[in-house]
C-alpha cells in the first residue's frame, strides 16, 4: 500500500486517495482544437520509470496532490501542489 | 479411560503440569496439560498418525514443530466453528478442545481410498489436465464428486462464522518479525533508544529456538536469558510485544501485514473479543528475523509417520518434554541432527544411530560417539519401513547398496536449513543461492528492511545474537533514533560446525516425497522436466510443488534441486518461484473484518427514513443510499402501489424525498465563470434567484452528468446532480478548480447531507406549499417557473425552488437536515385535503419518463449531448467549454447515431422491457439489424399503455414508424411507435402560470 505525503495533510494511506490522471498532459483542453483534445485525452505516455500522476485526497482535504512515483517499484520521490515543479531523480 | 502419557517425560518442558487439559481426537479423549500445543499432546499419548494425504491417502504424521508443517492438518472444533486445514503442530490445547483427522474414509485407519495408491501410476503430474479432457458431461457427474471427496482437505463448517474479526492500525518506527535469539536481540537494542518498537512472534511464547534446544548464554539456560529479555521489554512503554501474531504480508512503502490469533486458543473468543485481529502496521524500519525451515531428506517412503524433522525432535523434547518415539535414529547432511542426538541421549532415551551422508563430520559426531551412540558416515537413508508408522530404515551407501536395517519408531532427518525468504522476497528482491548452505539467502534488501538471523542463512548463536543487534541498532538509528548504551548481546560457547554436503535425492525406485502436502514425489518432477515443464514456474502449476497451504515451506528447495539435477543446471540458474503475500494462510473472515452482512458498506439514511420506515415504505438500494420505491397500500403489489403514486402526482399532489440528489455549493467572485466552463450552457448571466437546467461533458466529449443550478447570491450558486454522480460530479469540479483553473476565485464544496429536499408536485402542490409555508410568497409572479426563493422558516432557511422532473406543478423544498422530517410532516399535513400521496423511485420514474427527462439509464457514459436532444445547445455555444473540441466529433454528432426517443406499445399490453432491442423486421433480430434499444420503461396510467425512452437510429426521421422491440432472452417481441420523447403536457403549459 502506498504512502503519499499530502502538503496539506501530511502522510496518508493511499486508501484515502483515488488516482486522478497524468499530470503531464493539459488538464482541460477546451480552448483548442480536436487534434490537440485528441492528443490530451487519449494519447497518454505508460512510461516505465518515473511519471507525475495526480493523486485527489478524496478521504482527507480533498485537494489535487502532484505525486512523482515510480510505475516499477513504487516509489515516490516528492509530493507537492499543484502548481509545484517536481524534480525526476537522476 | 484415557491412555497415559506414555511418552511424556517425568521433567522438564514448559508445559503446566499443574493444569491438565482433555481433549478429543476423532472421538478418543487424550490427556496433556496446558502448553501443549495439539501435536505435542497426541504424541506425548503415542499418537503418530494424524491424518490421510491429499492425493493418495497415505497415512501421515507430525513432521514439524510449527507453522511450516504439511502433514499434521485437523479439523478442529464442531458446528460453525469447524476449521479445517488447522496444523496440529500450532494449535494450542484447551480443556475440551476436539479435533478430527481429514481426509478419510471411512475411518483414519481403514481409508478404503488408500487404494489411490493402487492407482497411483494415473495420479501423476498433470493429472487434471490429462484426465478430464473428455467427455465433457463426465466432469459434473463423475470427476468431480468422486475425486472431491478421493483428493481435498479438510471440510468448512458450512454455517456462517460466528466469531468476530477485526482490523488493527499501527504505526511504528522498527517492527521486528520473530522473537527468536535475532529478534529478541534486535528488540533490546532498538528499545534502548526511545524508538516505537512492535515484536511480532508466531508462537504464544518468546525465544524461538532458544526454547526449544539446550543452548547456554552467559552459563546458563537460554531460556533465563529469554525470560529476562522478556521482562525488559514489557517494561519498555515504546515496546509493543504481538504474541501469536504472524507477519503475513510485506507491502510497498514498509507497510505490513500482521495477523494476530486473539482467541483461537480459546473455546470461543472472550465477550467483546475477536477471534482473530489483521494489523496493518505502517513502519519506518523492518527487521525480518524470522527464521530458517529444516529441510526433510528425500528417500522412498520417507513420508511414514514417525519421520520427523530434527530440530522438530528436539523441540518436543525440550519445549514439551515429549519423546516422539522410543528408538531414535538421525540421519543428517550437517552437523544439526547431532544435537537432536545428544539431547535425547541426555533424556536417556535410546537413540540407535546416526547416519550422516558426509564422510567427514563436525567435531560434533566425537561427542556423539562419547555417549556411546553409532555413527554411520558416507551412508544414506534407503527407504523407510513401516504400515502406518515407521518401524525400520534401510541403510544404504551412495551407490544405493543397502547396507543394513535398523529397527526404529522415530527418525529425525535433517537435510539443512532453508532461511525464510519469502517475507523479504515479497519487497521484490530475488533471494540469491548460497553455496555453503545449499539455500537461498536474501542477498542484499531493501533500505528500509534487515534480515538478521538464520532467515539471512546464519545458523551460529552468537552470530545471530551479534546481527540481531546490529539489525536492531540500525533500524533505531535508521528511524531517527540515537543509540543510548549498546546492549551486550549475551556470551556463548562456540560451536564450530564442519559444512553440509547436500543430498537431494537418494537412489531408489518407490515413492519419495518432496511436497508432503500436495503428495508430489521426485517422480513427478522427473516427470513434468521430460514433458516441457522446465522453467520452475510451469512445475510449479503442472505437479502443484509448492502450492499447497504450506506454500511449500519444507519442500521447496528440496523440489528446485531436484529439477535443477534433471536439466543439468546449476540451481540459481532455475530460480525460485515467486513470493506472494500472505505468507501463512489466513482466513477470509479476517480479510473481512467488520465488514459483513449489513457491515459490508455504510448505509446512507436520508433525514426522513424513520418517517418513510412508519409509512411502510419498500426501499431500494441507491448506491450506499436508501431510498423509498413506494408505499404500498394494503394488497398492493409495487406496480399498483406506483401507479397510484404518479396517479396522485398527475391528478392533485404527491411529495417524494429527493435528498439523495447531489448538492454542491459554488462560490465565488468567478463562480459563474467556472460553471459556464463546466456546464455546455452559460451560467454567468443567471440572475440571482433563477434556476437553470445545465448538462456538463467529459473531456472525450461524453455526457457526465445533468441537473438544476440555481443562484442564491452574486458569488453564491447551489448545484444538484443526480444520486449516482454526486461525488464523480465534486470530483470534477475539484480538480478543474484546483489543478485546471487555478486563477479562477472558485471554492466548491458538497452540501448533500447538510440539507434535506422533498419534490413537492402536482396541480395542488402550490396550495399545498403555500398552506405548509405561509410566511413566503409562492405566487407564479414572485416564483415564476425555475425560479428560487430563499427565506427564514422560523430560525432556519427554507430554499424553494421551482422546478419539476415530473412535467407538473412543482417544488423542491430544501431545509437543514435536521428539520427534514419536521418540514416533511408539515406538508403531509398541508396537503391532507388534497389527499396529498408520499410518493417513491417508481413513480418518480414512472412520471420522468412520461415528461422524457433523462436519468441514469440514458446517461451512461456513451451518450453524446446531441443524442438526448441537447445539440441545438450545444451548437449554439460561443464559449469554451469541457467537452466541447470533442463533443464536436463527427461520430458524436452523426444523424444516424441512436437518438434518445419515446416509444409506445401499439396493440395488446405487452409490456416492455428495458435492454430490448429495436428491429424493424421482427424475423430479422440481430446485432447487425438493430436500430437501437429501449433503456428505461414504465407502464403509464396517463398514457394507458407501455411508454419507453429509447435510442433510435436516425431519431425524429423515425417518428411515427413502427418498430418492434425484441428481447431475445424471454424471446418476446413487442410492436411499438416511435415518437416525441414526451407523453404528456407537450406544450410544458402545466409548468407556467
Amino acid at each position: 500500500m502506498h504512502r503519499i505525503d499530502c502538503p496539506w495533510c501530511g502522510v496518508r494511506d493511499e486508501a484515502e486517495f483515488q488516482y486522478g490522471g497524468d499530470a503531464t498532459v493539459d488538464p482541460a483542453p477546451i480552448s483548442t482544437d480536436a487534434d490537440n483534445a485528441y492528443r490530451a485525452v487519449y494519447l497518454r505516455c505508460n512510461p516505465m520509470g518515473w511519471h507525475l500522476e495526480w493523486w485527489h485526497h478524496v478521504s482527507g482535504c480533498r485537494r489535487f496532490v502532484k505525486v512523482l512515483r515510480h510505475t516499477a517499484s513504487h516509489e515516490i520521490a516528492a509530493t507537492g501542489y499543484p502548481g509545484e515543479e517536481l524534480e525526476v531523480p537522476q | 479411560m484415557s491412555p497415559a502419557q506414555d511418552l511424556r517425560l517425568p521433567r522438564g518442558g514448559a508445559v503446566d503440569r499443574d493444569r491438565p487439559v482433555t481433549v478429543t481426537f476423532d472421538g478418543r479423549a487424550y490427556r496433556g496439560y496446558e502448553g501443549d500445543t495439539l501435536a505435542s499432546l497426541l504424541l506425548a499419548n503415542g499418537v503418530r498418525l494424524l491424518g490421510r494425504s491429499f492425493k493418495y491417502h497415505r497415512p501421515r504424521g507430525v513432521l514439524t514443530v510449527g507453522s511450516e508443517e504439511p502433514n499434521a492438518l485437523v479439523e478442529l472444533r464442531q458446528g460453525a466453528r469447524r476449521e479445517p486445514n488447522t496444523r496440529a503442530t500450532t494449535v494450542e490445547v484447551f480443556d475440551g478442545l476436539t479435533a478430527a483427522s481429514q481426509n478419510r474414509f471411512p475411518s483414519l485407519r481403514r481409508d478404503l481410498l488408500a487404494a489411490n495408491r493402487l492407482a497411483q501410476r494415473y495420479l501423476m503430474a498433470g493429472f487434471y489436465y490429462k484426465t478430464f479432457m473428455w467427455p465433457a458431461a463426465f466432469w459434473e457427474k463423475v470427476y468431480e464428486k468422486h475425486i472431491r471427496r478421493a483428493a481435498g482437505l479438510g471440510r468448512a463448517a458450512g454455517e456462517a462464522d460466528p466469531d468476530h474479526y477485526e482490523h488493527g492500525h499501527a504505526h511504528a518506527d522498527v517492527v521486528i518479525a520473530g522473537a527468536g535469539p535475532a529478534g529478541l536481540m534486535a528488540a533490546l537494542a532498538a528499545g534502548r533508544s526511545g524508538a516505537r518498537v512492535i515484536l511480532l512472534e508466531e508462537r504464544p511464547w518468546l525465544g524461538g529456538r532458544l526454547c526449544m534446544d539446550q543452548d547456554h548464554l552467559n552459563g546458563k539456560p537460554a531460556t533465563r536469558w529469554v525470560a529476562d529479555a522478556e521482562v525488559e521489554l514489557e517494561g519498555r512503554p515504546n515496546v509493543h510485544i504481538l504474541r501469536r501474531t504472524t507477519l503475513t504480508g510485506v507491502y510497498d512503502h514498509t507497510v505490513l501485514c500482521a495477523l494476530e490469533r486473539v482467541a483461537d486458543h480459546l473455546p470461543q473468543p472472550p465477550p467483546g473479543t475477536p477471534r482473530q485481529r489483521l494489523w496493518t502496521v505502517r513502519a519506518k524500519r523492518v527487521v525480518l528475523a524470522a527464521g530458517a525451515f529444516e529441510r526433510p531428506l528425500v528417500f522412498d517412503d520417507n513420508d511414514l509417520p514417525g519421520v520427523m524433522l530434527a530440530s522438530a525432535v528436539r523441540g518436543y523434547l525440550n519445549r514439551f518434554a515429549v519423546a516422539p518415539g522410543r528408538r531414535f535414529v538421525a540421519a543428517t547432511n550437517n552437523d544439526d541432527a547431532y544435537r537432536t542426538a545428544l539431547d535425547l541421549a541426555a533424556r536417556g532415551l535410546d537413540v540407535a544411530a546416526v547416519l550422516d551422508a558426509r564422510d567427514e563430520p563436525g567435531p560434533v559426531a566425537e561427542r556423539v560417539r562419547g555417549q556411546g551412540i553409532r555413527v554411520l558416515t558416507g551412508v544414506l537413508l534407503g527407504r523407510g519401513r513401516g504400515g502406518h508408522g515407521l518401524r525400520a530404515v534401510d541403510i544404504v551407501n551412495h551407490r544405493g547398496a543397502v547396507l543394513e536395517r535398523i529397527a526404529c519408531d522415530c527418525l529425525a532427518v535433517s537435510g539443512g536449513y532453508s532461511p525464510d525468504v519469502s517475507l523479504i522476497s515479497q519487497t521484490g528482491l530475488k533471494p540469491e543461492w548460497d553455496e555453503a548452505i545449499a539455500a537461498f539467502v536474501p542477498g542484499e534488501a531493501p533500505p528500509a528492511y534487515r534480515c538478521a538471523g538464520a532467515c539471512a542463512g546464519t545458523f551460529d548463536l552468537d552470530d545471530c545474537l551479534q546481527e540481531g543487534l546490529a539489525a536492531g541498532m540500525e533500524a533505531a538509528r535508521g528511524s531517527g533514533f540515537r543509540m543510548r548504551g549498546r546492549p551486550e548481546p549475551p556470551a556463548v560457547e562456540s560451536r564450530p560446525a564442519a559444512p553440509l554436503q547436500p543430498v537431494w535425492r537418494v537412489p531408489g525406485k518407490g515413492k519419495a516425497f518432496v511436497d508432503f502436502q500436495n503428495d508430489v514425489t521426485v517422480g513427478d518432477i522427473e516427470l513434468a522436466n521430460r514433458e516441457g515443464y522446465q522453467s520452475v514456474e510451469h512445475l510449479k502449476r503442472y505437479t502443484t510443488l509448492g502450492m499447497a497451504t504450506d506454500q511449500g515451506k519444507t519442500s521447496n528447495i528440496n523440489g528446485l534441486a531436484l529439477l535443477a539435477r534433471e536439466q543439468q543446471r546449476p540451481i540459481p540458474e532455475v530460480g525460485t518461484t515467486r513470493f506472494r503475500p500472505p505468507a501463512v494462510p489466513v482466513a477470509i473472515g479476517a480479510f473481512a473484518g467488520h465488514r459483513r452482512g449489513r457491515d459490508f458498506a455504510p448505509i446512507r439514511r436520508t433525514a426522513m427514513h424513520r418517517w418513510h420506515e412508519a409509512h411502510g415504505a419498500r426501499f431500494v438500494d441507491a448506491g450506499h443510499w436508501l431510498r423509498p420505491s413506494c408505499y404500498p397500500q394494503t394488497g398492493e403489489d409495487v406496480a399498483l402501489a406506483s401507479q397510484r403514486e404518479a396517479a396522485a402526482v398527475r391528478q392533485s399532489v404527491g411529495i417524494c424525498d429527493v435528498s439523495t440528489l447531489g448538492k454542491i455549493d459554488v462560490y465565488g467572485t468567478d463562480a459563474g465563470e467556472f460553471l459556464s466552463r463546466i456546464y455546455i450552457n452559460g451560467f454567468r448571466k443567471l440572475p440571482v434567484g433563477r434556476v437553470r437546467y445545465g448538462a456538463m461533458l467529459r473531456h472525450d466529449g461524453h455526457l457526465l452528468d445533468d441537473g438544476t443550478t440555481s443562484r442564491l447570491a452574486e458569488d453564491h450558486y447551489f448545484m444538484t446532480t443526480t444520486t449516482a454522480n454526486a461525488g464523480r460530479v465534486l470530483a470534477h469540479l475539484e480538480f478543474h478548480a484546483q489543478v485546471a483553473w487555478p486563477e479562477l476565485d472558485v471554492a466548491v464544496c458538497s452540501a448533500t447531507e447538510q440539507w434535506a429536499t422533498m419534490a413537492v408536485a402536482g396541480p395542488n402542490s402550490r396550495r399545498t406549499l403555500q398552506a405548509a409555508l405561509p410566511q413566503a410568497n409562492l405566487s407564479g409572479e414572485w416564483l415564476p417557473f425555475m425560479g428560487a426563493l430563499e427565506f427564514d422558516g422560523g430560525g432556519f432557511p427554507v430554499r424553494v425552488f421551482r422546478v419539476s422532473f415530473s412535467g407538473e406543478l412543482a417544488y423542491e423544498v430544501s431545509v437543514p437536515r435536521g428539520y427534514g422530517q419536521p418540514m416533511w410532516e408539515r406538508i403531509m399535513k398541508a396537503g391532507a385535503p388534497h389527499a396529498i400521496s408520499p410518493y417513491g423511485t417508481e413513480a418518480l420514474s414512472v412520471l420522468r419518463i412520461e415528461k422524457g427527462h433523462a436519468a441514469a439509464a440514458e446517461l451512461d457514459g456513451r451518450t453524446s449531448a446531441h443524442d438526448i436532444g441537447l445539440g441545438a445547445m450545444f451548437d449554439a455555444q460561443k464559449k469554451d467549454f469541457v467537452g466541447k473540441p470533442l463533443g464536436a466529433r463527427p461520430a458524436l454528432t452523426d444523424p444516424v447515431r441512436p437518438r434518445m426517443m419515446g416509444l409506445q406499445a401499439v396493440g395488446g399490453g405487452a409490456r416492455l422491457r428495458a435492454g430490448a432491442h429495436l428491429v424493424a423486421d421482427p424475423g430479422d433480430a440481430s446485432v447487425d439489424t438493430s436500430l437501437g434499444w429501449l433503456s428505461s420503461v414504465a407502464y403509464s396510467p396517463h398514457v394507458e399503455a407501455w411508454i419507453a425512452l429509447g435510442f433510435v437510429s436516425g431519431g425524429a426521421e423515425r417518428l411515427g414508424e413502427i418498430l418492434y422491440a425484441v428481447y431475445p432472452l424471454r424471446k418476446e417481441t413487442v410492436r411499438v411507435q416511435v415518437c416525441e420523447p414526451c407523453f404528456v403536457d407537450k406544450d410544458g403549459s402545466r409548468l407556467r402560470d
